[in-house]
């Protein structure tokens, strides 16, 4: 059975959509079997980031209302052939997201994925509860400043009651991606500094992805950074990232800084 | 049809309570409310969602005030689900309707005379023949060993609570008794919060939005800027917050 991961934040344009191509892909080259399921239905953003819009023909909600059998709608990556997307529907609202269908289309995919990455729409409604419904670990996207860090708070508070773990009184793994961190900014102190944030949320960190205009290149050629430009400090970031989701302990490293502080910081969130 | 006749099943009516928030004018009844608009506007969404019950017992109005004073609290959004304190005379159909007592009334009848807070009532001497078995009033304890969440609310009317972990900006603790925080305070607390002024706040670091004991609140502007920061303890004496530093 596999893992299904909700990638969430409360905020819009913190990077969800970018983080979840990125692990995807990430993992995918791990050579895992992974599936990226995309929640913002009516603004659906993961087919673009990973270069498949104009292969939907089917998506999510056609699934669900039984138009689709689930592997028609599902799309192979042209690169990776163990990466998979389910597309979101552009067209109709979010209302057509019933929990029993969404139960249904999760329990499907955990049998033949390892793992299944659930891309959450902003906000605190319906579509955001849903994607993280059945999630065993959450990944909360946050940007060092203040509204995000609040938006992800209400978020883990939410992780921590509405999703089925919880409601059965386990516990949702909560992991804590720091995005769009910008080392120049962070030494000005025009933003949270990354232990400000660990303090406020109080959750694990997996990774500092750095604020990098090779992040926007990459989903402008409809391709996550981690299969566009492998090399690049942002998609190291993330491909230490899966391999910290996959159980892997290693240092986090602070873009811009040097090493030495980074196993502190870890070190006291981890207690 | 025959089987919605034959259903055997009944209309459930329960009890549940609810911890309302209490509001006293006082006259003249402009000037409260310009008080009033200070504190909404300090906190903004305060009354928003949140039961209030609109305590008249002693204030010398009539039916009409009664009616403009309501009508000017839903102009502010401030909805109120009754009205304790008030004449007959006072009332007419379209108001909310009237309410008697705290919780510890509601078991006797209590003759026409004016509600009592809750406080009196659980401090009154026996000598009160309406109480039955006047039990000493123990108080309870709420531990909440992880940190509560912007949006989160925890009530706990019934004592005190003891949160080991941070209490978010935007997240609230309403407590009877005292507060406990082994962590950052940024959110609101209010302590004592159905009359107990000797109901106290601690915490290991006040950052907080907004701070009441007994409803003498203060918000973050009003305090002190060299306790912000510091492991703090907060009482009341008379009509004033106090504070210090522990340790
Ligand atoms: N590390 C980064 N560096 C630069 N731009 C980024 C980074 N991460 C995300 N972005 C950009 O920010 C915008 C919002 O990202 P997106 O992933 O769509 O956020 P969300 O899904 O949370 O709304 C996009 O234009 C994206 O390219
Ligand atoms: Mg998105």
């Amino acid at each position: 059975m596999g893992k299904v991961i909700v990638v969430t934040s409360g905020k819009g344009g913190v990077g969800k959509t970018t983080s979840t191509a990125a692990l995807g892909a990430a993992l995918a080259q791990r050579n895992e079997k992974v599936v990226v399921v995309d929640f913002d239905v009516g603004l659906r953003n993961l087919d673009l980031v990973m270069g498949a819009e104009r292969r939907v023909v089917y998506d999510l909600v056609n699934v669900i209302q039984g138009d689709a059998k689930l592997p028609q709608a599902l799309i192979r990556d042209k690169r990776l052939e163990n990466l998979f997307l389910l597309p979101a529907s552009q067209t109709r609202d979010k209302d057509n997201l019933t929990p029993e269908g969404v139960e249904w289309v999760i329990a499907e995919l955990k049998r033949y994925f390892d793992w299944v990455i659930c891309d959450s729409p902003a906000g605190i409604e319906r579509g955001a509860t849903l994607a993280m419904r059945h999630a065993d670990v959450a990944v909360v996207v946050t940007n060092p400043e203040v509204s995000s860090v609040r938006d992800s708070d209400r978020i883990i508070g939410l992780l921590d009651s509405k999703t089925l773990k919880a409601e059965r009184g386990e516990r949702i793994e909560k992991h804590l991606l720091l995005t769009r961190y910008d080392a120049t900014r962070a030494e000005r102190g025009d933003m949270l500094k990354v232990e400000d944030v660990l303090d406020i949320l109080s959750i694990p960190l997996i990774g500092i992805i750095p604020e990098s205009t090779d992040v926007l290149r990459a989903s402008n050629m409809g391709s996550p950074v981690t299969l566009a430009d492998a090399k690049s400090a942002a998609a190291m970031a993330y491909f230490d990232a899966a391999r910290r989701l996959a159980g892997e302990d290693l240092p986090i490293t602070i873009p811009g800084e040097r090493r030495g502080i980074f196993g502190k910081i870890f070190g006291r969130k981890a207690a | 049809m025959t089987k919605v006749l034959t259903d055997s099943r009944s209309i459930r009516i329960k009890g549940r309570s609810f911890l309302a928030v209490v509001l006293s004018p006082d006259l003249p009844l402009d000037e409260w409310l310009v008080l009033l608009d200070d504190l909404a506007a300090r906190s903004a969404g305060f009354f928003l969602g949140r039961p209030v019950v609109l305590d008249v017992s002693d204030l010398a109005i009539d039916r009409a005030q009664l009616k403009s004073l309501i009508e000017e609290l839903g102009q502010r959004s401030v909805r109120i689900m009754g009205i304790e304190g008030a004449k007959p005379s006072m009332m007419e159909p379209g108001m909310p309707p009237a309410m008697k007592g705290g919780r510890p009334a509601a078991d006797f009848e209590v003759e026409e005379k004016e509600p009592q807070p809750v406080s009196e009532m659980r401090n009154s001497a026996p000598d009160k023949p309406a109480v039955p078995d006047h039990k000493p009033v123990v108080t309870q304890s709420l531990v909440i060993n992880e940190p509560i969440r912007s949006g989160q609310s925890v009530i706990f009317p019934e004592g005190d609570v003891t949160i080991i972990g941070s209490v978010a900006s935007g997240a609230e603790i309403i407590a009877g008794g005292s507060v406990h925080i082994y962590g950052a305070l940024r959110g609101r607390v209010m302590a004592g919060s159905i009359g107990n002024a000797s109901a106290r706040i601690f915490c290991r670091r006040l950052e907080a939005e907004l701070i009441a004991i007994d409803g003498v609140y203060k918000m973050a502007e009003d305090m002190d800027p060299r306790l912000l920061g510091q492991s703090v303890q907060l009482w009341l004496e008379g009509d004033a917050i106090m504070a210090e530093t522990l340790i």
